[in-house]
């Protein structure tokens, strides 16, 4: 009784409004746990990518904005930094370097067993004489009756609060000492020709699959689809060989810039080609045919109309291809070498896993600057992209 | 490295030059030749017949170049030995046999095909069914089709940091262990437990292609007539049963082309072992371990039979894609 005495005012049609309500609910918080399951991993390495290299390695990225507490160290000034004032000798002066302001001393200590027992503010007695004050912004002030005499000066350790701080440093580091800068321009070097070169020679084949009438046409049909998911696997050893009995005739090297152009071209092409047929078969046939018959030619009904009418496809394909080149290791360490002139992006990251395996501020900006290209032409072109993938798959492999 | 640079632009310049030229030199020649001065009928024929193979001369050449001759020369390399020289017979497949590396590669392997494109399908479903309902779906669904973007090794590098591990009582920095210490649990070393570390592997893996699975389930699911939903909820459906009455059911034909295509790109994937693990712990994978034979063991028999076998599992689906698209052709 008094479960229906209390549904009935809130709402007329209470088991309706109840369950839209859940079920868009649920919804929503599921939705939301993956999409924060899927861009975590990936804010953490932005995050901890300009972070300062000292913080990334004690605490996690996820709380860079809070402050850490941390042990520090750092020297008073020598005994001839001294004055006289008052009747008393003196030095002062600050314990943080410059990049070290910001910090707030809680306690400190001058050894290793004592660096936490004096609070901030209080003094100690240090081997030399005297008291030594610390205060929590880092200045101290050590007096003394008698003149000191010393000639380093005294080690101060200290436990701090230590602010968040973000620098763009670990970026100069990997591009400037880690070799990224070249094989960034050496990633550039690799792609651009091998995304622009097979769309040409696509383009005409899927024309003459799609409009052109000739003996065999089905089964080449066959082989382009077949060949999209010849594993490259396969490809890698013959080519090789080929290129070392190759190259030496013509005088070069195997592993060379003009090889992987177009091995790049030729492990493209399937997936160009079936990408533009598809597009140009959807083409109007009365524009072709009315075209044909004012008489003009495969090839200028080609030129004229069919490749400015395929700019999607083409798009897409150039897409496709491009972050297809910029982000495959395999060919690229098959076919070319490890020299930095030649290392690209992708090689050069794998060698920093292996190399500085536990130097995450290096291993972090290294790998954003490598994902960032591609990140701005997904995100950029992202409609093409899609419209490539849907064109790619749903009708076969 | 300004030279390196401008050779590139260079290199484009002259391909796309090089293709024009042969193009419209052929043509051109074709035309000259077989011109309509002397047009015959015959001649006229002729011309027809020609022309395709001129449009189609030079993707034939790099695709039997790279492609379908190499397909020949693994099946025969896989027959000789490390140098590729000496016929040896059967002998690396006996060797592949009885090698633990091998058969560690293939059975985990076959984890990899049940669980990724599993997961990869399932999550995307999930995902492309929301989205659509909500809002914000759009932005959800950029998010989560991101990581289609970055590489292999890139994404290992980022899940790495995932599952990083600090000994002793250091503050683990990898959420992944700060997650489990701040439960009260004990921090673990993810990559090195035998058999598990594989799963650790494949969410990667997932993770990339969600996205993929995502954008094709999507639009096929907008395929679906909104009359046939519209009749289940007038019958009464629930949710639950539209998904899996209605939903399903019209988008089965996507749904295996999505499980195929990521079954393709698991056998393929070998990125992310070599830059997470290079199949220590348990981990190898035939791709991995194809790339370790050819790079580090430079044996281009045993390398080849590996790649064999991986071509071998994509045979079916190779068939299967064939037959589909010559369907097609005959309806068209």
């Amino acid at each position: 009784m008094a479960d229906i005495s209390l549904a009935q005012p809130t709402a007329q049609n209470p088991s309706f409004f109840a369950k839209l309500d859940w079920s868009k609910l649920a919804t929503h918080a599921v939705l939301l746990l993956l999409v924060i399951v899927w861009t975590l991993p990936t804010a953490g390495l932005l995050v901890s990518s300009i972070r300062d290299k000292d913080q990334l390695t004690v605490s996690g990225w996820w709380s860079a904005l809070t402050t850490t507490e941390r042990t520090g160290g750092g020297r008073t000034a020598a005994a001839d930094a001294q004055t006289f004032v008052d009747g008393q000798w003196v030095i002062q002066g600050n314990l943080f370097s410059e990049d070290e302001q910001g910090r707030t001393i809680s306690r400190f200590g001058l050894t290793n067993k004592s660096f936490d027992e004096t609070p901030a503010g209080a003094s100690v007695t240090p081997k030399a004489g005297g008291d030594l004050t610390v205060f929590a912004n880092g200045d101290y002030r050590w007096t003394s009756e008698t003149e000191f005499d010393f000639s380093r000066g005294q080690r101060v350790l200290y436990v701090a609060e230590i602010p968040p701080r973000f620098t763009l440093e670990n970026y100069s580091e990997v591009l400037t000492s880690e070799g990224i800068d070249r094989s960034f321009i050496n990633s550039f070097t690799v792609t651009i020709p091998a995304t622009i070169i097979p769309i040409l020679i696509a383009a005409f084949a899927a024309y003459a699959l799609a409009w052109m009438q000739f003996p065999g046409r089905g089964y080449l049909v066959a082989i382009v689809v077949g060949l999209l998911v010849v594993p490259l696997q396969m490809s890698l050893i013959p080519i090789l060989q080929l290129y070392n009995g190759v190259a030496p005739l013509f005088g070069v090297e195997a592993k060379s810039y003009l090889g992987i152009w177009l091995a790049h071209t030729g492990f493209g092409l399937p997936l160009a080609i079936y990408l533009l047929r598809n597009y140009m078969a959807s083409l109007p046939k009365e524009i072709m045919e009315s075209a044909r018959m004012d008489g003009a030619s495969h090839f200028k009904i080609f030129t004229t109309m069919v490749l400015p009418l395929s700019f999607p496809a083409l798009a897409s394909f150039a897409i496709f291809q491009f972050l297809w080149v910029w982000n495959d290791l395999l060919v690229a360490t098959v076919f070319l070498g490890a020299g930095d002139n030649e290392l690209v992006l992708t090689g050069r990251l794998r060698e920093l896993i292996g190399s500085r395996g536990d130097n995450w501020e290096i291993l972090t900006s290294g790998a954003f600057i490598s994902i960032i290209v591609p990140l701005i032409v997904f995100f950029s072109l992202q409609r093409y992209f899609v419209r490539g993938l849907l064109a790619g798959s749903v009708k076969g492999g | 490295m300004l030279g390196q640079v401008l050779s590139a632009f260079q290199t484009v310049i002259i391909g796309v030059g090089m293709c024009i030229l042969y193009f419209w030199g052929t043509n051109w020649v074709l035309d000259r030749l077989l011109g309509s001065d002397a047009s015959s009928v015959k001649n006229d024929g002729l011309r027809t017949a020609i022309r395709p193979w001129i449009f189609l001369a030079p993707a034939l050449f790099f695709l039997s170049l790279y492609l379908i001759y190499p397909v020949f020369a693994t099946l025969w390399l896989s027959f000789n030995d490390n140098s590729g020289q000496n016929f040896v017979g059967l002998s690396n497949f006996i060797w592949a046999l009885g090698d633990s590396n091998f058969q560690q590669s293939v059975f985990n392997n076959l984890l990899w095909l049940i669980i990724v494109p599993a997961g990869a399908t399932i999550f995307g479903l999930i995902v492309a069914v929301m989205a659509d309902r909500l809002w914000w779906g759009n932005i959800a669904k950029s998010l989560i089709f991101m990581p289609m973007a970055i590489s292999f090794v890139g994404a290992s590098v980022i899940w790495k940091f995932v599952y990083d591990y600090r000994s002793g009582d250091s503050e683990q920095i990898g959420i992944l262990n700060a997650i489990i210490t701040g439960l009260g649990m004990e921090p673990q070393v993810w990559l090195q437990i035998p058999f598990w570390n594989n799963f650790f592997l494949m969410v990667i893996l997932i993770w990339i292609q969600t996205g993929f699975a995502m954008v094709i389930l999507s639009a096929a699911l907008r395929g679906i007539p909104e009359e046939t939903l519209e009749a289940a909820r007038i019958d009464g459906a629930n949710d639950l049963q539209i998904f899996f009455g209605i939903m399903i059911p019209q988008i089965f034909g996507t749904v295996i082309v999505v499980w195929t295509t990521i079954t393709i790109v698991v056998l393929k994937v070998f990125d992310i072992v070599l830059a997470m693990t290079n199949g220590q712990w348990d981990t190898q994978v035939l791709a991995n371990l194809m790339f370790d034979w050819l790079t580090r063991g430079v044996d281009f028999g045993r390398s080849s039979t590996i790649a064999l076998v991986i071509m071998i599992a994509v045979l079916p689906i190779m068939i299967w894609n064939i037959r589909e698209a010559n369907k097609e052709e005959g309806t068209r």
